[in-house]
């Protein structure tokens, strides 16, 4: 058996990495260990170099991020650690076309996107996969906290949460596919995020305690705004960010906003009005430029449209099912009525109203531990 | 059937990169090892150790200059082919008089020269960079079209590093000498490949690297026609008769003499073994996968150098590959690797995007073998055949044509 892993120079991947050469290395069989360990170049940090803030330095990189040299070193330190084949893979293209780009024109219509789950599916698994199978691995591994079951009736392979609850990245997974699921192995998802540290500690792997990374890999201030700014100066385009108006629900304008994609739903700060009660962003409306303002409770919204939805457990158009639904990473998810519709479209309807159901962003279907399928929130009604 | 992800631990690997770098001889390393031991001294010093030193140098420059069929006080030793090309570039222009200047070069030079030649276009230089066509080859007509009154060089490299292409350095030498011109070549990948004569290529300044035929990395030479007028690159000590300051790095020079002896005694003989071989290994890839093409005219080239596009290969995967089952090869050169954009070379000759992404380079040398090449043909076509299972445009490709390449194997 050859496996492939995707190593990001994290901890999480990096034990995932550790468990599977020593699985292999014990393997009765006797034949070398099959781990081939391969770093994925997503996005290049001196492309934009305006955002690599001052230590960073001409000609430097930011530390701590995704893709920065630093992590391809430490990937590279591990697989030599683990005496693995190690290799980096250039996918900066399909990241652009498939990654960046939609998070940039998703904000730019008023959406809030969430570029981790395209990137899982559309690079760290349909992109890593076809590598894989190019270089000759037959599965492919990743660090995340997530299971696989495979369903003895009906054949068909399950996505379930890791058992660590407070690492739920089955979340951002909704798009695997059979075909992606049926290869793959996720090496921690029995484990929690503690035990994982433990190992990578005991195994005194090179990253055992390096800093979780926490924001979007290929944003490294933090500030989406920023980059959108500095990205539409690279590709030579005005931001097409136009001041608008702020309306009430009613449409009754309350002041000028500097262009909808500064804002999120939920949003409390940067309204730059001070008009009694708090003000909030409850809707951003690209067609007419608006920005949509209320009170905390107009949030509170039960229906909403999914679209591109991936069924995991198959739901046929027409079709309805009670599951329990998260409208973003952070959400506890509640429970909620989905119908499945035509072309992948499907309707949620929570039984609760829940705060901030916000387009772009990522609904994912669970039936306990288990990721029923999920999409693309594009419209709340 | 599936191959083996891995080589196993006790297979002998092979190595067919030798464009990218070589591995030292071991006659080379034994000339330098007492330098590194015995013969510490700085070769400026007055005292016994110093003169070891100095007689080491002396004698390596005594032989790469018998290598380029130059004098001995016309070798400047570096530190390797890219000082030895900015040296020379950066050294002429700026020793020329004039206020407009020009240069004239090729577009599928290294990065050494390129990137100088684009440096000097920021400092207000013309540059006019020479086209090729599919052959990979430089039409010595188009050099002699672009020079103008105040062309201060030319400068084309012997060997092209992506496709083996041998350049006509002698007909621009003809034409360099007829209008007065200076003229530098980048001979990198031509030194100890193929015979080299200062005299018969009409060069004034020609730069080589020692790791590049069996001696030591982070050393090289620059030749410099007696005469030339050449702005120091470096500023110091009165090292290399006032052309290159730094202590020398004797052990390395001393490399790279033993290195440039070697390979002058075994030239021809060499010459047709590697040529032999990679004739070998590329007839044998021909025969055995489908849909293969050689770039660059092929009876122009550098002896060792094979450069193949395998159509719906993605180069990067077909490397990796190979390398787990035990042969090193490239996509493009070194310098490129990694590097998103296709490579300047394969572009220059007319490759689209997706042609050179799935194109090889498999650069043979003097520690190769026949079992190495018979080594390679064994896994070969099974490598080419599981990437190009994956990719879609082929699987399309193969059930509507019923291609031969789908009964094989």
């Amino acid at each position: 058996m050859s496996i492939a892993i995707a190593m990001s120079g994290g901890v999480d991947s990096s034990t995932a990495a550790a468990l599977l050469a020593d699985n292999n290395s014990q393997a009765s069989s006797g034949s070398s260990p099959e781990v081939v360990g391969l770093t994925m170049q997503l996005w290049n940090q001196r492309r934009l170099p305006q955002l690599l803030g001052e230590e960073a330095g001409e000609g430097g990189h930011a530390s701590g991020r995704c893709c920065s040299l630093d992590d391809v070193y430490d990937a590279r330190a591990v697989a030599t650690f683990l005496n693995i084949p190690y290799y980096v893979i250039n996918l900066e293209k399909q990241f652009e076309a498939a990654v960046v780009r939609p998070f940039v024109a998703g904000y730019l219509a008023g959406e809030t996107p969430i570029p981790c789950s395209l990137c899982n599916t559309e690079i760290k698994f349909a992109q890593f996969l076809t590598t894989a199978r190019q270089i000759g691995a037959e599965r492919i591994a990743t660090g995340h906290y997530a299971r696989i079951r495979r369903d003895q009736k009906s054949g068909r392979y399950q996505l379930l949460r890791g058992v660590d609850r407070s690492k739920d990245q089955a979340y951002f997974l909704f798009g695997l596919t059979q075909e992606q699921l049926a290869c793959t192995e996720f090496p921690l998802g029995e484990m929690t995020k503690q035990e994982v540290r433990s190992i990578a500690r005991a195994r005194r792997l090179p990253v055992a305690d390096k800093p979780d990374s926490q924001e979007i890999c290929f944003v490294p201030t933090g500030s989406y705004r920023q980059f959108i700014d500095a990205y539409l100066a690279e590709q030579q385009r005005q931001p097409e960010s136009m001041p608008g108006e702020v309306v009430s629900a009613d449409g009754s304008v309350l002041g000028e906003h500097t262009g909808i994609q500064n804002f999120t739903v939920g949003q409390r700060k940067g309204l730059g009005m001070a008009v009694g009660a708090p003000l909030y962003v409850i809707a951003l409306d690209p067609k007419k430029n608006r920005v949509v303002v209320g009170e905390d409770r107009d949030l509170f919204r039960s229906r909403f449209q999914v679209r591109d939805v991936n069924w995991i457990r198959p739901l046929a158009a027409g079709d309805a099912v009670d599951a329990h639904v998260k409208i973003r990473h952070n959400h506890p998810g509640a429970p909620a009525r989905v119908e499945a519709h035509e072309n992948g479209q499907t309707s949620v309807e929570f039984l609760e109203p829940q705060r901030a159901i916000t387009p772009g962003q990522a609904a994912v279907f669970y039936d306990g531990d288990e990721v029923v399928g999920g999409g693309w929130i594009s419209q709340v009604l | 059937m599936r191959l083996p992800l891995y080589l196993k631990g006790s297979m002998k690997r092979v190595y067919f990169d030798n464009n990218a770098t070589t591995p030292l001889a071991p006659e080379v390393f034994e000339a330098m090892r007492p330098y590194l031991l015995e013969d510490y001294g700085n070769a400026s010093s007055i005292h016994w150790f110093g003169q070891r030193a100095k007689a080491g140098v002396e004698k390596a420059r005594e032989q790469v200059a018998r290598l380029l069929n130059a004098r001995s006080s016309e070798i400047v030793f570096t530190s390797g082919g890219t000082e030895s090309d900015n040296a020379a570039i950066l050294g002429i222009v700026e020793a020329a008089r004039g206020e407009r200047k020009h240069v004239v070069t090729s577009t599928i030079e290294h990065p050494a020269v390129l990137s100088t030649a684009k440096l000097l276009e920021k400092r207000g230089v013309a540059v006019t960079y020479v086209r090729v066509g599919a052959s990979g080859v430089i039409d010595p007509a188009d050099v002699a079209a672009a020079l103008r009154p105040e062309t201060v060089l030319i400068s084309v490299m012997h060997a092209n590093n992506e496709l083996g292409t041998v350049q006509p350095l002698e007909e621009i030498g003809r034409i360099a000498r007829e209008r007065d011109i200076y003229f530098h070549t980048d001979a990198v990948q031509s030194a100890g490949k193929i015979p080299l004569d200062v005299e018969k290529l009409g060069v004034d300044l020609l730069a080589l690297s020692a790791h590049k035929l069996n001696g030591p990395k982070g050393v090289g030479a620059l030749y410099v026609r007696k005469g030339t007028i050449l702005r120091p690159l470096l500023h110091g000590g009165h090292h290399e008769r006032d052309r290159r300051p730094g202590t020398e790095n004797v052990a390395g020079i001393v490399g790279l003499g033993a290195a440039a002896d070697i390979a002058r005694a075994h030239l021809a003989e060499e010459h047709d073994r590697v040529a032999a071989l990679r004739d070998r290994l590329e007839a044998g890839i021909l025969a055995s996968v489908p849909l293969v093409a050689v770039n660059g005219d092929r009876a122009h080239r550098t002896p060792n150098t094979s450069n193949l596009t395998f159509d719906h290969i993605e180069g990067e995967g077909f490397v990796i590959a190979m390398d787990l089952r035990g042969v090193a090869c490239s996509t493009g050169s070194a310098c490129s690797s990694g590097s998103l954009e296709p490579s300047h070379v394969l572009t220059a000759i007319g490759l689209r995007p997706e042609q050179a992404r799935a194109t090889i380079r498999f650069s043979l040398g003097r520690f190769n073998t026949e079992e190495d090449v018979d080594a390679a043909l064994k896994i070969l076509p099974g490598v080419a055949e599981q990437l190009r299972a994956v990719s879609p445009h082929y699987r399309k490709e193969a059930a509507s044509s019923q291609h031969s390449a789908v009964s094989k194997s």
